[in-house]
């Protein structure tokens, strides 16, 4: 049997989602034998090198950069899964929702503490090489379609395990109630 | 609901690091940047918010070292909720963070050292990206993927016996903690089953740096010559001078070692730093005020640390120390690759301490929060894995955030990581016209010694997206590669 294909991307995340997926811990060993890694920043496979069967996302969508990338996941990967509060509805990073971003770029770089003595020409971010800033931070769901959700902040690696084992081998999803949080 | 995207999308590589070097008419190299990419607003609108609500809000910038973001934003509001400067608390409540703390420092540096460092070591620079990962490493070296796998599993279990959680904690509280360590919890640690026990994790961060002496014995050129250049360093120590993660003063020195600030309170940072702004990027450039923006940028982290400290306060690492410190005679250690040499022997510190810690019976102690009077500010600093960590508030009388800074510890290290960029792009692309993949990889190579986190700044787990534009003297692209 050939091995399911997994890709994997944090958008406007923290990494947290990630990381609870390495809290699986040994059964990492387990999951290699199971699946292959292609494009995901756990490996150096930087861009998509073939059609994956599963694509875990982090993070929504705060920039024009973050949109491309889950477009792109959303063309090379059969299945969609939202993974954690900020791809499934913003999450922290859309705190920032219903603020003027120019609010939060002036507080940032002219305003704080620290920068408000250190910056007289007053400069801002805004080089051609950085990407535009969305007006608000959107869930996964709202640029594409996404066929699965699990949430958590961050989800428990245990239900991360449960459901990718689920996906890939066609068992039944194991759903105990210890695993499943909202938090 | 109407919905509305006004961006046109760029056609862009998912590039949250971004190179860009510039050669001038001669084909030297004029110019190189690393460009960080994304932006939160997080001092923005984490006003409005209950002062006792950041420990939990404020970590969720970064997952990977989120306990380091959880006690600086819990040091501040121990200062509003009047109890103390890093001096108030009750001895429960202080170990406890401590535990905590040292448990993520290391989870987070094996992580960084088996991971993502050791493809490097044991696979080569220069070996098949689709093999050079955790997972090749895994498929070739079993024994070792094993080691790595169980050690970051038992700082994760002691994240959450003392956070309550393995990501995002909930564990320190203003003035305190919620939780002691139960005697179950603590034997689980102390004497648990082979290998998950604390004398393990001794053994295993000796043979770690038995592995890193081993390949720096065989290729000591490259670790010592690649990118090294003077700067200053910064850090907290112990009032004595002791190498400490969780509080001290701020002391910066020199690269020949003079100091320019001793135990400095950080209450007062904002006399002793100041950040500048370019317009291309995101994260911003610190600097020492009293040497100004073009003398004052310093480094941070695991080699600043040894650099900065007089002495680690546990035995064995303590002996690493003094073979660290013989190295460079007494100096400051002024180059890039020792960044992994120095972190792998705070691994080994941190296992010692934590053994310290789990048989200290203050950790079943009942006392765990302290009160004092109320205060309209608060500053609070740890040593994250990364390096020195600010949060600052301030707080009106609803107990409402009005003001919010904050300069994680990779951007602490900007200057320095552009510095590095810098240094590998001269020495490597000077009068070339065709970008190699072995340039590209030394590149990265220099910005992933000072591990940063991405998350924080930006993200993205160590390897990162990087694309990397030649300009002739007149700003037309020569050639561009992306990787
Ligand atoms: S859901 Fe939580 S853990 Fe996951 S990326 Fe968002 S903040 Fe981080």
């Amino acid at each position: 049997m050939s091995k399911a294909v997994i890709a994997t991307t944090s958008m406007a995340g923290c990494f947290g989602c990630h990381m609870s997926f390495l809290d699986i811990d040994e059964r990492i060993l387990d999951l290699i034998e199971l699946v292959e890694f292609n494009k995901s920043p756990i490996d150096d496979i930087k861009h998509f090198t073939k059609q994956c069967d599963i694509g875990l996302l982090e993070g929504g969508c705060s920039n024009s950069e973050n949109v491309e990338v889950l477009k792109e996941f959303r063309k090379h990967c059969k299945i969609l899964v939202s993974v954690g509060e900020c791809a499934i509805m913003g999450g922290l990073p859309a705190m920032r929702n219903g603020i003027p971003i120019k609010e939060c770029i002036d507080e940032a770089y002219l305003n704080g503490p620290t920068t408000k003595n250190c910056n007289p020409q007053r400069i801002l971010p805004n080089d051609d090489e950085l990407p535009m800033l969305l007006d608000r931070v959107y869930p996964c769901h709202e640029i594409v379609k996404i066929d699965y959700f699990l949430p958590g902040c961050a989800p428990r690696a245990d239900l991360i395990w449960n459901a990718l084992y689920a996906l890939v081998t066609g068992d039944e999803l194991k759903l105990p109630y210890e695993v499943f949080k909202y938090d | 609901m109407s919905r509305k995207i006004t961006i046109e999308p760029v056609t862009r590589v998912e590039g949250h690091g971004k190179v860009t070097i510039h050669l001038d008419k001669a084909g030297e190299v004029s110019q190189s940047r690393l460009h960080i990419v994304e932006f939160r607003g997080f001092e923005r609108f984490v006003q409005g918010r209950p002062y006792w609500e950041v420990p939990v809000l404020v970590q969720r910038l970064c997952g990977i070292c989120p306990v380091s973001h959880h006690l600086a934003a819990a040091k501040a509001v121990d200062v509003i909720a009047g109890a103390g400067n890093g001096d108030g608390l009750t001895v429960t409540g202080d170990k406890m963070r401590r535990l905590m703390h040292y448990a993520q420092f290391f989870q987070s540096h094996v992580l960084h050292f088996f991971h993502l460092v050791s493809p490097d070591l044991l696979l080569g620079v220069d070996a098949d990206p689709a093999i050079r990962n955790i997972i090749g490493v895994a498929l070739q070296h079993k024994d070792l993927a094993v080691q790595g796998v169980m050690m970051r599993k038992f700082g994760q279990e002691l994240i959450q016996a003392t956070a309550g959680k393995k990501i995002h904690g909930t564990g320190a509280i203003p003035g305190g903690v919620n939780k002691n360590l139960s005697i179950e919890e603590r034997d689980h640690f102390l004497k648990g089953a082979d290998p998950l026990n604390a004398d393990k994790m001794i053994e295993w961060s000796v043979a770690a740096l038995d592995l890193f002496k081993d390949y720096y014995g065989k290729n000591k050129d490259m670790i010592d010559g690649f990118s090294h250049f003077p700067s200053n360093h910064l850090s907290l120590v112990r009032k004595d001078g002791a190498l400490d993660f969780y509080h001290g003063g701020i002391r910066a020195v020199d690269s020949e070692g003079n100091k320019i600030i001793d135990y400095a309170d950080y209450q007062d940072y904002t006399n002793i730093i100041g950040e500048g702004v370019k317009s291309w990027s995101y994260m911003k450039f610190p600097y020492l005020l009293s040497l100004g923006e073009e003398e004052g940028w310093y480094r941070v982290g695991p080699l600043a640390r040894l650099n900065t400290c007089d002495f680690i306060p546990s035995p064995l690492a303590q002996k690493e120390f003094e073979i660290f410190k013989a190295h460079t005679n007494g100096k400051p250690n002024n180059m890039c690759m020792h960044y992994h040499w120095a972190r792998i022997i705070e691994i080994l510190h941190s296992a010692e301490v934590i053994k310290e810690l789990l048989e200290d019976p203050d950790l079943q102690g009942t006392d765990l929060v302290a009160t004092g009077e109320r205060k309209d500010e608060g500053v609070g600093l740890v040593e994250a894995p990364r390096g020195t960590l600010f949060h600052h508030y301030n707080v009106n009388e609803d107990d409402q955030i009005t003001m919010c800074n904050l300069i994680v510890s990779t951007t602490n290290n900007n200057v320095p990581m552009n510095k590095a960029v810098n240094f590998v792009a001269k020495a490597q692309m000077t009068g070339q016209t065709e970008i190699t993949e072995p340039m590209m990889n030394m590149v990265e190579v220099a910005i992933r010694a000072y591990d940063p986190c991405l998350s924080c700044a930006t993200h993205a787990l160590g390897e990162m997206p990087l694309e990397v534009t030649m300009l002739d003297a007149d700003g037309n692209e020569i050639t561009s590669r992306k990787r």
